[in-house]
């Protein structure tokens, strides 16, 4: 067969079709989404989206009890939304193979912070595969399930968002047939509570079992196929593992590598054996001195992060330059792209994405930044709304965070009552939100939450979620109705206004803040890109020159439709015809009623 | 022409959001992967996707390492949008080749006249010692049948300069499309490929 050019989530999803898992799920984020996203059309599989990781990480750990494979994805922090279930799964074990995909984001291409999820391992007791490739991803994909079964544990795949989203050539099986089990896994209701039930005096067992699990694991790691030295003599020897390895091997195809596929446990033995061969020891990794600190903890001297920065990507002109110089790169940054260097950034102005046209956001972050709010923000699209224009976002921290941040600020500061909301999305909100508000009714908070209910998972690419009436496959199924959500979480003041009516928009922003009492405001329109809402697209709008007195208030809402013709200052905005959706969010708020449409 | 023998050859795309260039980027890989090279392809997704920079990274070779083109080793360097070309300038080997779009999507600070946009971009690719091809794929997309098809318009004029014979990419767009977007992409293809002399 053909190789096919697959991305490494393609290559994941392949490899647990391969293996024959029963279940996926998990909650989308960058780079993890398309794991998913690939599986949801193949029969014999089912996928769910969970409302967050935690959910996800515990469902399958029930499938896993029931004796079936099962997948659990999700982004670097989505680990530790999940990270108490894994910590105590490490005790309990599996019953079908369980693997956690843990998709980190070096650099922060689409993330809020660039930890290294490969500490988890270490710090969990869990198993930890790195691919290096697509073709990789699939292969170790499938024996991820096998370990997790043959060693009694969950094992996580770790990758970054190169391996993720870069294609690369993966020869595939004609009809895999899934891989046999080592012994026998046991299907249906499996009561073992010295196993799954972790009171203490369970748990106090299944500690020193884990530990000597992690044993026999750490032997395994010596002969894993996955561990590699490859010995090209010379004086150099490199440890390296995942996306590190294709840079090493393009800055120094000569050097011998050891290349390292199971990154927990390590294999201390072979570290050794490969060390002892070479005069100057090198480990390349991106982000945290992971292997060079076992490296160091054997007592073999190494170079590591002297060399190569402890953020962001590494990439080759890093690797070469640690390798020819032995001194830290001057430029660490240099392989994230050219372009700032030479004064080039100068000339050319920036290009920072920007809510699309006819966004549903764009009308309440306009009169957030007119009334000058506090506004304690979430993770989603609207969290551009930090940039100019809008330029109304002063917190984002973590999914669900401005909620309570608002409270905490509404705490202490009562005599900014008023001029502080929180801003959060729907599936956000659904995420890890309502506890936040469930806290403001309880500890009676008088703060104002506004859900932006797009009906979607918008940034990661329109997942479904459980507000947006359609399942993971795209199947019509119950949608939450949010005036009794809201209200049964103990919220008396929940409003749902028209994404689309200024003045409804400004009335309830006015009355919910001074309320003496906790508020939600749900402000309402379908995601542009949505297919299957029945999304506001009208003619568009034009501008009359005539009535026209240039006083800038369309071009404040930042609209990639409206501009100054030919972007010179001494121009009138217009609206570009092509593109506009006739929201009428600038018509509503021109003074001059210069813009509408033609009669 | 730009042949691989023992080397890996780089291949920069870049341009705004919703031009279609990871798209390009894509079947791009495709036929070198069908022709019988090792390609490795990465590009970023999430935030750039909303009309901001997209620039996806395109190597093929006998076998690709990294994923990932080093700052000043692009071979070539195809710009989806005027001033992305410009600041993409210094991916490119010295004398490197530059395949062009020439049209201008302002960002927003120009878009409002706070900052100028670089107008004279190709002219200043041309200056500085760049073998330039400008290609108005936007004008022979809409000819072709859509103006979505821009991109593929500029991967025909990109065709030109690659190891790889055309049928090898009209068979992959037979096969990656379908439709009516197989004609119309087809005719793009065929148009950029006009558009550069052999």
């Amino acid at each position: 067969m053909k190789p096919k050019l697959l991305s490494g989530n393609e290559a994941i999803a392949r490899g647990a079709l391969d293996a024959g898992a029963a279940l996926a799920t998990g909650y989308p984020g960058t780079p993890s989404t398309e794991i998913l996203e690939a599986l949801v059309r193949e029969p014999g599989i089912r996928t769910f989206w969970s409302p967050n990781e935690k959910i996800a990480v515990e469902l399958a750990s029930g499938v896993s009890c029931a004796g079936f494979r099962v997948l659990a994805t999700m982004k670097h922090v989505g680990v530790n939304v999940a990270a108490d279930p894994i910590f105590t799964l490490a005790y309990t074990g599996v019953g079908g193979g369980l693997v956690i995909v843990t998709a980190d984001d070096p650099e922060l291409h689409s993330s809020q912070n660039e930890q290294d999820n490969r500490r988890y391992a270490s710090f969990a007791r869990i198993p930890m595969l790195e691919p290096s490739d697509s073709q990789e991803a699939l292969d170790f994909t499938r024996e991820a399930f096998l370990l997790s079964e043959s060693f009694d544990i969950p094992v996580f795949l770790r990758t970054t968002t190169r391996i993720s989203h870069g294609k690369s050539a993966v020869e595939q099986r004609s009809a895999a047939e899934p891989p046999k089990e080592r012994s026998p896994i046991k299907k249906g209701l499996i009561r073992n509570p010295a196993k799954y039930v972790m009171v203490p005096a369970n748990a106090r067992a299944r500690h020193p079992d884990l530990e000597d699990r992690i044993s026999r694991l750490a032997a395994y790691a010596e002969d894993c196929p996955f561990n590699r030295a490859e010995l090209r003599g010379g004086d150099l020897g490199i440890i390296t593992s995942g996306i590190s390895y294709n840079y090493v091997r393009e800055a120094a195809p000569e050097a011998s590598v050891l290349k390292l596929g199971l990154v927990f446990p390590m294999p201390s033995v072979l570290i050794r054996d490969f060390a002892s061969r070479f005069d100057r020891i090198l480990v390349v990794e991106e982000l945290e001195p992971y292997i060079e600190e076992w490296v160091r903890l054997l007592g073999i001297r190494c170079e590591g992060k002297s060399l190569i920065p402890r953020f962001g990507e590494t990439g080759t002109q890093t690797v070469r330059h640690a390798v020819s110089l032995s001194s830290p790169s001057p430029d660490p940054a240099r392989d994230a792209g050219p372009e700032e260097e030479r004064g080039l950034e100068g000339r050319i102005p920036v290009r920072p994405p920007v809510m699309c046209v006819g966004c549903p956001h764009r009308g309440i972050f306009h009169l957030l930044n007119r009334k000058k709010f506090f506004v304690a923000g979430d993770i989603g699209c609207y969290t551009l709304a930090v940039a100019p224009p809008l330029s109304a976002i002063h917190t984002t921290l973590c999914m669900g965070a401005g909620i309570n941040q608002a409270a905490g600020i509404e705490a202490v500061l009562p005599e900014e009552h008023g001029k502080v909301v929180a801003v959060i999305g729907d599936s956000t909100f659904l995420h890890s939100g309502m506890g936040g508000v469930l806290n403001m009714a309880f500890n009676s908070i008088p703060a104002t939450v506004i859900i932006l209910d797009n009906f979607t998972t918008a940034m990661t690419g329109r997942q479904n979620h459980p507000g947006s009436g359609f399942d993971a496959s795209g199947n019509r199924t119950r949608q939450i109705q949010w005036e009794a959500l809201l209200k049964g979480l103990g919220i008396e003041n929940v409003r749902i206004v028209d994404a689309y009516d200024i003045g409804r928009l400004r009335d309830a922003l006015e009355e919910e803040t001074r309320r003496d009492a906790p508020s939600v405001i749900v402000v309402r329109g379908a995601c542009m890109l949505l297919k299957n809402h029945a999304v506001k697209r009208n003619p568009p709008l034009r501008i009359d020159p005539e009535a026209c007195t240039d006083c800038g208030v369309c071009l404040s809402l930042g609209c990639p439709a409206i501009a100054r013709k030919g972007g010179s200052a001494g121009e009138k905005p217009c609206i570009d015809q092509d593109q506009c959706t006739g929201c009428d969010l600038c018509g509503q708020l021109c003074s001059f009623g210069a813009i509408g449409r033609e009669q | 022409m730009i042949s691989p023998g023992e080397r890996t050859i780089n291949i920069l795309m870049a341009g705004v959001g919703g031009q279609g260039t990871i798209l390009a980027g894509e079947l791009l890989s495709h036929v070198l992967l069908e022709d019988g090279f090792d390609v490795k392809k990465s590009d970023v997704h999430g935030m750039a996707q909303r009309g901001g920079r997209v620039v996806s990274h395109v190597r093929f070779g006998r076998k690709v390492h990294s994923p990932l083109i080093a700052p000043g080793e692009a071979d070539i360097l195809v710009g989806f949008e005027m001033a992305e070309t410009l600041r993409s300038l210094d991916w490119l080997v010295p004398g490197g080749r530059v395949i062009s779009e020439n049209r201008a999507i302002l960002p927003y600070t120009c878009q409002v006249g706070e900052a100028s946009y670089p107008f004279q971009a190709l002219d200043t690719i041309a200056q500085s010692g760049f073998d330039l091809t400008v290609v108005e794929g936007e004008k022979l997309a809409r000819e072709a049948g859509s103006v979505k098809a821009a991109n593929i318009v500029l991967m025909g004029a990109l065709a030109r300069f690659l190891p790889v014979a055309p049928e090898v990419w009209q068979e992959t767009i037979r096969r990656n499309m379908s439709g009516k977007l197989v004609e119309v992409n087809l005719k793009a293809f065929a148009l950029g490929w006009g558009k550069v002399q052999s």
